[in-house]
């Protein structure tokens, strides 16, 4: 180890082999047989019960985990992957605490939920390990459908129409499907290239091919008209490529958080990964959170997150903000940047203090700057470039409840689309959803 | 501390807690190692004739039902008597007795069915100095086939006769242990006390299969691809010994006569339970197995608190009270009317209840947009089954005051009056109905 925590600037390999071995291991373990006997063992089997209501895939878990219980865990995986085709990643991060496992029963009883999402995980661990694939494609429809986007939702979108018999072709404009189950989550919520691992899996419906490296407008590649020219429907599932900007001086200092994480992700060896000595991330939310980790784990001797507003208006979740500090992440809240400047050795962040008056977020004169080697700024995405044609709303596209663009044949959904949180599970919800719309229309239903 | 000596047919123990005849009480060390942890007394494993002992199967002898995480409900068993020499039991007996002379000790006998071995073998036991013999008329499996166990208990003529036998051939007082195994509890136990009985003790295990395996498609516990029917006995057979405890002891004939009540005591208020019903002592053999022999420290000490509590200074204050409370169908209230009502502070709004209600009782309950749960007065007939399956206790009943108007019958509430006089009986005097032609 030639470098350290304390070593200056941004350099590799300031840990040891081990120290990355275990900061990137498994967040949350999975379960053993007897840990989700004992687990499984905890639910009431609600009526009509909150935690399925919480899902946004409404996966039925009472049923699930009676199905684990009484030493089924396969038909369990069943039940998961009959409602989310993705129920193995959702397990590993979906923020359980504010969706199935915030509306259990057994909060209010004894405030420690059923473990759903843990239990999630060991049904579909199961089935996956054995290599199972449950579902198979009803008779081929002769219809073929595009999707754009190989991430939750367009995968959730191409595996519901490729069941329904239609030909799938799924476009990315990433050298690897995935979209930010593979670039974007934390490598240690989903270690050991789930991610692919779970594609992989997925594809053996059969019926879909999937095309890398082409981007939907860029010269060369293709529009969404040469889509519908090609193709009987189109369904757009292409997330947030973009990033806002900070619109300060200084700010090509800056990098976006999630460029900083997908190259950390597509990383084999992570002590040849460069990090800063300091590391400050600009944001508040799950994005700003997972960077300052990841960032500290890597080996930063301090990773700071700085939040415009108060602690209690983060938008990343409780859970999300303790294990930060636990991490030995450092929280200022209620400062907004105004300014990156070079110097010598090194940069330095120029922050205004805040307060919320009446009419908004109000800076205050009073100033102070933070020493950094590296700045991430995490501080929302946007829509990339779409086809002029299509309707927006609110910087997204804009869709009713099954999924429908303003355009004929196409539909949305996803991050890219309006409604529903930016979350994984939401994106497969709304990609399952817009399939079975799209499969109606197809049939001429 | 209140004080739980007892006395049983003459035998005294410090408290009423006793092991039951079985694995638990097979040796001298197990025994010595009870006593120390404070059992006021032991049944010995049943002792049979001289000679060779009889042989145990070498595979699994014990199948099990589960609760949640695991909790042992039920053990069923195909063990059988003791597979140790007589004399080495009896050697061993004498050396205990010796050393705990204020501990209970009694010893549980199974020989043939005929005269000459009872009193071959019961100047045997006296001379170890055992406080008093008990008869394993309950045994359901493997001796039942060589005649002894469950096929004398389910003949209450042989039942009688062999009690006579041993209290013919022995001045120690004489237990008749039952099996349930059988339509009537109250025959043996009237059989037992014509026969001159001191006691009887019950139940015995009950004939069950706990499992199947379904790969090899036979009984569990398998032996050598094979199974049989066993014992059960635990928590699980709680209600069933309880049932059979009030039965003798609200039966005229055998009214009086002391019970010793086996049969899934695990806590202190399981015995509580089954002295209160008429059983002077318990025994315990599964709770043991299960936990050990220091659970008999939780039952001490529980007992003791609820007595102080109650201000009771000795067992036998509890011992058959609830007897006279143990009536027949017949002669319950029926204008007795409560409705269940759910309290709303500690609701957690599982929907148990609703879905029990709804699918399998009387759709009394009400659900709203926002998960809030509430009895509806005018369908609920009070079955109960909410508060069964509530997980959180929170579901109480209310007792209408008399007077006050049943919403679901539109009736008040009036005096007591029971089946015997209802005008839907037909054997009732006000029988409303049209009475067949005679
Ligand atoms: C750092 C980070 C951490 C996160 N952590 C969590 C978490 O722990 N739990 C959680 O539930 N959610 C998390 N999220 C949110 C979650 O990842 C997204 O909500 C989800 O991935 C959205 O799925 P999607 O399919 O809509 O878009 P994406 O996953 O973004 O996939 C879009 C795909 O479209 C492709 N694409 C884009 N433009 C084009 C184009 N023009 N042509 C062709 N292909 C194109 C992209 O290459 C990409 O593969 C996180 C997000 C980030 C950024
Ligand atoms: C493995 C096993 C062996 C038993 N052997 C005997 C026995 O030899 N003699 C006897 O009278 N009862 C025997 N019993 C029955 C117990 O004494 C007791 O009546 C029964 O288990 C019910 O009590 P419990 O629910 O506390 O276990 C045996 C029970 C078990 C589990
Ligand atoms: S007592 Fe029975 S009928 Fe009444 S609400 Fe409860 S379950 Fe329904």
């Amino acid at each position: 180890m030639t470098n350290s925590q304390l070593t200056p600037g941004v350099v590799p390999g300031r840990l040891s082999p081990q120290e990355y071995d275990a900061n990137f291991a498994d967040v949350a373990p999975p379960l053993d047989a007897h840990e989700a006997q004992v687990a499984a063992d905890r639910c009431y089997f609600c009526h009509d019960a909150p935690c399925m209501t919480a899902c946004p895939t409404s996966i039925d878990i009472p049923l699930f985990i009676r199905q684990i219980a009484t030493g089924t865990p396969e038909a369990a995986a069943k039940t998961i992957l009959g409602q989310n085709i993705l129920g193995g990643m959702c397990a590993r991060v979906c923020p359980t605490e504010t969706l199935c496992e915030g509306d259990c029963v057994r909060m209010e009883s004894e405030g420690k939920p059923v473990e759903i999402g843990a239990l999630q995980r060991f049904a579909t661990d199961r089935l996956m390990a054995a290599g199972k694939h449950p579902f198979t494609r009803a008779a081929p429809t002769g219809k073929s459908v595009a999707v754009v986007g190989a991430g939750p939702a367009g995968l959730s979108a191409a595996h519901r129409l490729a069941m329904h018999g239609h030909e799938v072709t799924i476009y990315d404009a990433r050298p690897k499907p995935g979209g930010l189950n593979e670039y974007g989550i934390a490598s240690y919520k989903a270690p050991e290239a789930f991610a692919s691992a779970e594609v992989a899996w997925l594809l053996q419906i059969g019926g879909i091919t999937v095309m890398q490296n082409w981007q939907m407008g860029r010269a060369g590649d293709g529009t969404l008209d040469d889509l519908l020219a090609d193709h009987d429907a189109v369904f757009l599932g292409m997330g947030l490529s973009g990033v806002n900007a900070l619109n300060l001086p200084g700010e090509e200092l800056a990098i976006p958080a999630t460029d900083f994480i997908a190259a950390l992700r597509q990383t084999e060896d992570l002590s040849t990964l460069p990090i800063g000595r300091k590391v400050v991330v600009i944001g508040g939310g799950m994005t700003a959170v997972d960077a300052a980790v990841q960032a500290k784990l890597l080996g930063a001797e301090t990773s700071t997150i700085v939040y415009r507003r108060s602690q209690g208006e983060m938008p990343a979740s409780e859970h999300e903000q303790d294990h930060a500090l636990g991490c030995n992440v450092r929280l200022i809240c209620n400062a907004a940047p105004v300014a990156i400047h070079a110097v010598e050795g090194g940069l330095e962040v120029e922050f205004a203090r805040t307060e919320t008056t009446g009419a908004g977020l109000r800076k205050l004169d009073d100033t102070f700057r933070l020493k950094a080697d590296q700045v991430f700024t995490a501080i929302g995405q946007t829509l990339g470039a779409t086809p002029a044609e299509i309707r927006l709303a609110g910087g997204k596209i804009a869709v009713d409840g099954a999924g429908r663009t303003s355009l004929s044949r196409v539909w949305a959904g996803g991050d890219c689309a309006l409604g529903g949180e930016d979350l994984t599970v939401t994106a497969v919800a709304e990609g399952r959803d817009a399939a079975e719309d799209m499969h109606k229309f197809l049939m001429g239903e | 501390m209140a004080d739980l000596r007892s006395e049983f047919v003459g035998i005294k123990s410090p408290n009423p807690f006793w092991l039951a005849s079985a694995p638990p009480t097979d040796k001298e060390y197990n025994v010595r190692r009870a006593y120390e942890a404070g059992w006021g007394g032991v049944v010995w494993k049943t002792l049979g004739s001289e000679g060779p002992p009889v042989v145990n199967v070498s595979g699994p002898r014990y199948g099990v039902i589960y609760g949640a995480d695991r909790r042992v409900l039920g053990i069923n068993n195909i063990e059988l008597i003791t597979d140790r020499p007589l004399e080495v039991n009896l050697r061993e007996i004498k050396s205990v007795k010796r050393d705990y002379p204020d501990r209970a000790l009694v010893v549980s006998l199974m020989v043939p069915c005929d005269e000459a071995s009872w009193k071959a073998i019961l100047p045997l036991v006296e001379e170890t100095g055992a406080d008093g013999v008990e008869l394993n008329f309950g045994c359901p499996h493997g001796m039942a086939e060589r005649g002894m166990g469950s096929a004398v208990g389910q003949v209450p003529e042989y039942i009688e006769m062999v009690t006579r036998w041993v209290k013919q051939n022995t001045r120690m007082p004489c237990i008749v242990k039952l099996t349930p195994n059988i339509t009537d509890v109250r025959k043996p136990a009237e059989a037992a006390k014509r026969g001159g009985a001191d006691a009887v003790s019950l139940i015995n295990t009950i004939n069950s299969i706990t499992s199947v395996n379904l790969d090899d498609f036979a009984p569990e516990p398998m032996i050598d691809g094979m199974g049989t029917h066993g014992g059960y006995c635990g928590p699980a057979v709680k209600p069933i010994a309880l049932n059979m405890v009030a039965e003798i002891a609200r039966n005229a004939e055998t009214a009086g006569l002391p019970i010793s009540g086996i049969g899934g005591v695990t806590t202190w208020r399981d015995a509580a339970e089954f002295m209160a019903l008429g059983a002077g002592n318990v025994q315990v053999c599964t709770a043991a197995m299960t936990y050990g022999f220091k659970v008999v420290q939780e039952m001490i000490s529980g007992l003791s608190e609820y007595m102080d509590r109650k201000g009771m200074v000795s067992t036998s204050e509890i011992v058959g009270r609830a007897v006279p409370k143990v009536t027949d169908w017949q002669y319950l209230n029926l204008n007795y009317v409560t409705k269940a009502v759910i309290n709303q502070d500690d609701c957690i709004k599982c929907g148990r209840c609703y879905a029990a209600c709804e699918d399998t009782s009387h759709q009394a309950i009400a659900m709203d947009e926002d998960r809030t749960f509430t009895v509806k007065d005018e369908e609920c007939v009070a079955c109960n089954l909410c508060v069964d399956v509530c997980p959180v206790d929170c579901i109480t009943m209310r007792e209408l005051a008399k007077g006050e108007t049943d919403p679901r019958t539109g009736r008040e509430v009036g005096d007591y009056a029971n089946w015997t006089t209802h005008p839907n009986n037909p054997s009732s005097a006000s029988f409303c109905g049209l009475r067949p032609a005679e």
